[in-house]
């Protein structure tokens, strides 16, 4: 389990990383903090002409605040947010989904950048971001764009990313005072990858409702509109309303054909909904 | 630094013979990281091998591509002139021989199979190479589920066989003695594939010495003197030019206890190129293409009266054994086995039992921890509770009317086994007592809050271990242990070196074997030293494997240390002008009525000054080589009883363990310490095969659990610290009264943990009988009793 050779750069500022990936006819991969790219390399399964490593864009590093969203460079890592070394618009949501990231070994060096790019349908912020509502800006040598972290996914280990593009920040919205988070995820041990993720936003003050269900080996499930599953609308008693008729119709939909994983996830959304009531 | 912390401790010489819970020697070097493992060993010019393997379960090789740049570094079976492939064949009649070649020849049978080595100054530069040379492969049907591949039609492993079976074998007593009963159950029962993962994989530094004209295999085995026997039949020279070191070694549970083909290559490479060459198996290797182990299956049917009492068994048992017969165990120890051990630790009057070792095309099942009893543990197990279930009794009330009770030892079975002491009943009755049955029970009467569901499961077994000469001579494998020899030597200063052929890759031996020592000699522990590991220091042996070593390198250290002490009595008499009847050895001393002279001073004077010892001093000198083996060879037996409480939550098949039992007998016990860190160690093995490893292979025989993201192992969560209870029943047949204890805590787990899932969830009607138990089989099994109890109503 050794990486096929490659070219290895550190460039130390965006426009050159960005030149570096679009050369032509070769294939370059960003590395970030290597936690995913690291094992696919040795197994061969990622084979890249070049790396290239942007651990050294201080951009990329930043954490800010922006209107009353916060907006974070892709570099940061799933530590920085556990430990609170970032600002937090989500009142903990964002530190708890970070603290139960795979291990902390992973959590020191991995990035929300990176975890986004590499798409995993089980990873953690592919469907807690997309919860939260968050808008990625992604980065080309010609373009800067914005895309919805809903529509940035689009199934397993496939995104929206063209080759030469990055992910260059995530901007998050601040949860509203009325917002409740249910965020739940099934592990068979802690630390290994979800097989079961419900993650909810919801506010009854607005009778509105974001829920998602991932880890489902394709992109996540996510409802904007998520009033379906609490009888055609959100009230305060959404916990009670719940439909676990219509979730299960959904990851029927989806093509979860084993009753059994459906149930599995139908269960954990539940619970997610439950932790936004309580 | 171990004899001060025991004086620490205690304010004088605290005991350090049998039974003394000392601190293992070892672990100051591996608890600072400075163990040496074979991928630890640096020699000069030494190059890196990168194996080129099969893609494919089961093809016809048409062609090799080798790229003209790397001929030279890459190596096939067309270049391994006059090696012979591995075979392991047993004497059991009917089996049928499979030849391993060591690179693939014309057909490839497992995925992962050896087809090309390749050499390159790194491993990495080695894998570029690999994965530059291209295979023509004919694709065949695989072989890859062991129940379709006893039927007519099926593809075959082993063209020439005409099936796909080594061996059948039948044993039966009385069986229409049973067919009456009023119970009678009839279960389908499987354990799934696994990997043994020992956290250190194989590994191999192969390299030539001219001087010694020796070739050199530092290889992680726990069995150096074997894979000399079988490297020396491999490759056709004599065992005088082949050492085998084996340093420390990151676990063995089985895995080390096979030859390699990856040996033979290295040792045959090395040879030819005339420089050091290293092979470290990575973790994808060891998953995809190594080390697999405990598949079975049962179809079994139980016979009991009313009461419970059991009338008789009826079972046919299959394992996949893969594709090659691994030397030296054979490919059909583990089915064989089945038949012998299923009637566990119980009486029983009547039992058949047919058992098939069957070939497909997956790596070769190797004997992992506990061998064929986790599994007969299991379906054995699983049964008591359905008939306990049947005759609406408890459980644990089952298995005491079933047991062999103590005044029946020794206790000849129904398969002849000789259960050589102890007490099993009591093992369950306190096992019983510690979980606290009753309470369990009106805890379950009240239900949880929660919405999980309480069950409380268990399991007892007994297990022959150190079974010697006269059991494997009628297994007919190419290992047959004998006698077990240990040499026991003073050096000048007083010092006690001991070498041994086995081999303690956790066993903790360099501090057992020194306590043995010093059981005999009174030598201080610390000055004790274990030479083990080198074919060249230490006498043959078969190794360590089925908890054998404690037993008879435990029983050959005190005969050698016996000796020495009777040899250094006679040189201490001469030095007293004593009889050497008149004194006594006694704490290091040689004592008589007027004096006492200590071992140092006896070593001190017969090597560096002999010239003070009269001309008839016996001449034999204090360098002992003493022989052991039990008054019979039919193995001890340990046994134990577990007992788990679990919580099942039947939404998602979360199983969490809430408390966990186990007592234990496993005779005099040489280091308590020791044992209860193999029995934590078994455990966390067991918990692994009930709730979490599985090996799952496609219809193509891909294995699917490729990396250990895919393949779950227990890890510090999951493994709860058990409350542990030992009984100690003297074995009345070996030194000391040891048994072998080392597999034990593996084997009954899984077993106890499915009867407490399925007592927990007895009343939705659920029954797993299949491990792993996994959240989604919960699952799964919910929803189809809950069909079945709509669909009946």
């Amino acid at each position: 389990m050794k990486s096929a050779p490659f070219s290895y750069e550190r460039p130390t500022d965006m426009r050159g990383a960005l030149a570096l990936m679009a050369q032509p006819n070769a294939s370059v991969k960003i590395m970030a903090g290597g936690q995913s790219l690291g094992p696919m390399l040795n197994l061969r399964l990622a084979a890249p002409d070049m790396i290239v490593d942007i651990t050294a864009l201080s951009d990329l590093k930043r954490a800010d605040t922006d209107n009353g969203d916060l907006v974070l460079g892709a570099c940061v890592t799933h530590a920085d947010i556990e430990d609170g070394r970032v600002a937090d618009v989500t009142r903990g949501a964002m530190q708890r989904v970070a603290s139960a990231i795979a291990y902390r070994a992973v959590r020191n060096r991995g990035t929300i950048g990176g975890s986004l790019s590499h798409a995993d349908p089980s990873a953690d912020w592919v469907s807690a971001f997309a919860a939260l509502g968050a808008v990625l800006t992604l980065r080309r040598a010609t373009a800067t764009r914005q895309i919805a972290m809903a529509d940035f996914v689009r199934g397993a280990l496939e995104t929206s990313l063209h080759p030469d593009e990055m992910i260059e920040s995530i901007r998050i919205p601040a949860l509203s005072a009325t917002a409740r988070w249910g965020y739940v995820k099934s592990c068979r041990k802690p630390g290994e990858f979800a097989h079961a993720i419900g993650a909810v936003l919801i506010d009854p003050e607005a009778a509105t409702a974001r829920v998602v269900i991932g880890a489902i080996e394709a992109a996540p499930i996510m409802l904007a509109d998520a009033s379906e599953l609490f009888g055609g609308k959100i009230t305060g008693e959404f916990k009670q309303r719940f439909d676990a008729r219509v979730a299960d119709r959904l990851l029927a939909a989806a093509g979860l054909a084993d009753a059994a994983d459906r149930q599995i996830h139908v269960a954990i959304l539940r619970r997610a909904v439950a932790e936004a009531a309580a | 630094m171990l004899r001060e912390t025991v004086q620490r401790q205690n304010g004088q010489a605290a005991p350090q013979g049998v039974g003394a819970r000392l601190p293992r020697k070892e672990d100051d070097r591996f608890m600072r990281g400075r163990g040496q493992y074979v991928a630890d060993i640096r020699l000069a010019g030494l190059q890196d091998v990168a194996f080129v393997r099969s893609p494919l379960a089961h093809a016809h090789i048409k062609a090799i591509h080798i790229p003209e740049r790397y001929r030279g570094s890459v190596f096939t079976a067309a270049d391994l002139v006059g090696v012979k492939p591995i075979r392991a064949v047993s004497g059991l009649p009917g089996f049928k021989v499979s030849e391993q070649p060591v690179l693939a020849t014309d057909k490839i049978r497992q995925v992962g199979e050896l087809v090309a080595m390749c050499v390159a100054p790194t491993r990495a530069e080695a894998e570029d190479i690999a994965a530059a040379v291209t295979l023509d492969l004919d694709e065949l049907p695989a072989v890859h589920d062991m129940l379709e591949a006893r039927l007519p039609g099926a593809a075959l492993v082993h063209d020439h066989w005409g099936d796909n079976v080594f061996l059948e074998t039948f044993f039966e007593v009385d069986i229409s003695s049973a067919l009456d009963a009023p119970i009678k159950i009839t279960r389908e029962i499987s354990t799934a594939r696994q990997c043994m993962s020992p956290l250190e994989g194989r590994g191999v530094v192969a390299s030539f010495d001219h001087r010694l004209d020796q070739l050199t295999l530092h290889t992680g085995s726990q069995m150096p003197h074997i894979v000399r026997n079988g490297l020396s039949d491999c490759l056709g020279i004599e065992q005088g030019r082949i050492r085998i070191v084996s340093p420390d070694v990151g676990g063995g549970f089985g895995h080390k206890g096979i030859l390699l083909p990856e040996e033979v290559c290295l040792a045959w490479l090395t040879m030819r190129r005339g420089h050091p060459l290293r092979w470290i198996e990575d973790r994808r290797e060891h998953l995809v293409a190594s080390a697999n182990c405990r598949e079975h299956h049962y179809n079994i049917t139980v016979y009991a009266d009313r009461d419970g009492t059991l009338r008789g068994i009826d079972c046919e048992a299959t394992v996949d054994s893969g594709a090659y017969s691994s030397y030296p165990f054979s490919a059909c120890l583990e089915a064989a086995q089945i038949a012998s051990i299923l009637p566990g630790p119980y009486k029983m009057p009547a039992y058949r039992c047919r058992t098939y070792s069957v070939a497909t095309n997956k790596c070769p099942i190797l004997p992992y921890r506990g061998v064929a009893r986790t599994g007969v543990c299991f379906a054995l197990e699983l049964m008591l509770d359905a008939i306990a279930v049947e005759a609406g009794i408890e459980p644990g009330e089952v298995r005491l009317r079933n047991l062999v009770q103590p005044e029946q030892m020794p206790f000849d079975n129904i398969t002849n086994k000789h259960f050589d002491s102890g007490d099993y009943p009591q093992a369950m009755r306190r096992a019983l007592d510690a979980i606290d049955i009753d309470g369990v029970r009106a805890r379950q009467r009240k239900g949880e809050a929660d919405g999980r569901r309480i069950g409380v499961g268990l399991a007892i077994y007994c297990e022959q271990a150190a079974h010697g000469t006269s059991v494997y001579a009628g297994w007919g494998i190419p290992m047959v242990p004998g006698h077990e020899q240990a040499t026991a030597r003073l050096t000048p200063d007083g010092g006690l070196e001991l070498r041994v052929g086995v081999h303690s890759h956790g066993q903790g031996m360099e501090t057992t074997l020194a306590q043995v020592a010093h059981e005999i000699l009174g030598v201080d522990v610390a000055k004790v030293r274990l030479v083990h590991g080198d074919t060249a220091m230490t006498p043959y042996s078969t190794g360590t494997w089925g908890s054998r070593a404690m037993v008879m390198a435990g029983g050959a250290v005190a005969a050698a240390c016996s000796e020495l002490g009777e040899r250094a009595k006679r040189i201490g008499a001469k030095l007293l002008q004593a009889s050497e009847h008149d004194v006594v050895l006694q704490d290091g001393r040689v004592t008589s009525a007027n004096g006492d002279v200590s071992l140092q001073e006896i070593a001190h004077t017969w090597y560096r000054r002999p010239q003070d010892l009269p001309a008839d001093v016996d001449p034999a000198g204090l360098d002992v080589t003493g022989g052991y083996k039990p008054q019979r060879d039919s193995g001890t037996f340990s046994y134990a009883a577990h007992a788990v409480i679990v919580s099942v939550d039947p939404e998602i098949g979360k199983v969490e363990i809430l408390d966990y039992v186990i007592v234990e007998d496993g005779g005099v016990l040489v280091n308590p310490m020791i044992v209860d860190g193999q029995i934590f160690g078994g455990l966390a093995q067991g918990i692994g095969t009930a709730l979490y490893e599985e090996m799952p292979f496609d219809r193509a025989g891909q294995p699917l659990a490729t990396t250990l993201a895919d393949y779950l192992l227990p890890g510090p969560s999951e493994v709860p610290e058990p409350r542990l209870d030992h009984m100690e029943t003297p074995s009345p047949y070996t030194q000391f009264g040891v048994k072998g204890i080392g597999e034990g805590g593996a084997i009954a787990p899984p077993a106890a943990i499915a009867n407490a899932v399925n007592d927990a969830l007895r009343p939705l009607g659920v029954e797993l009988l299949h491990s792993p138990i996994t959240p989604r089989r919960i699952v799964s099994a919910i929803l189809a009793a809950s069909d079945a109890l709509r669909s009946a109503a």
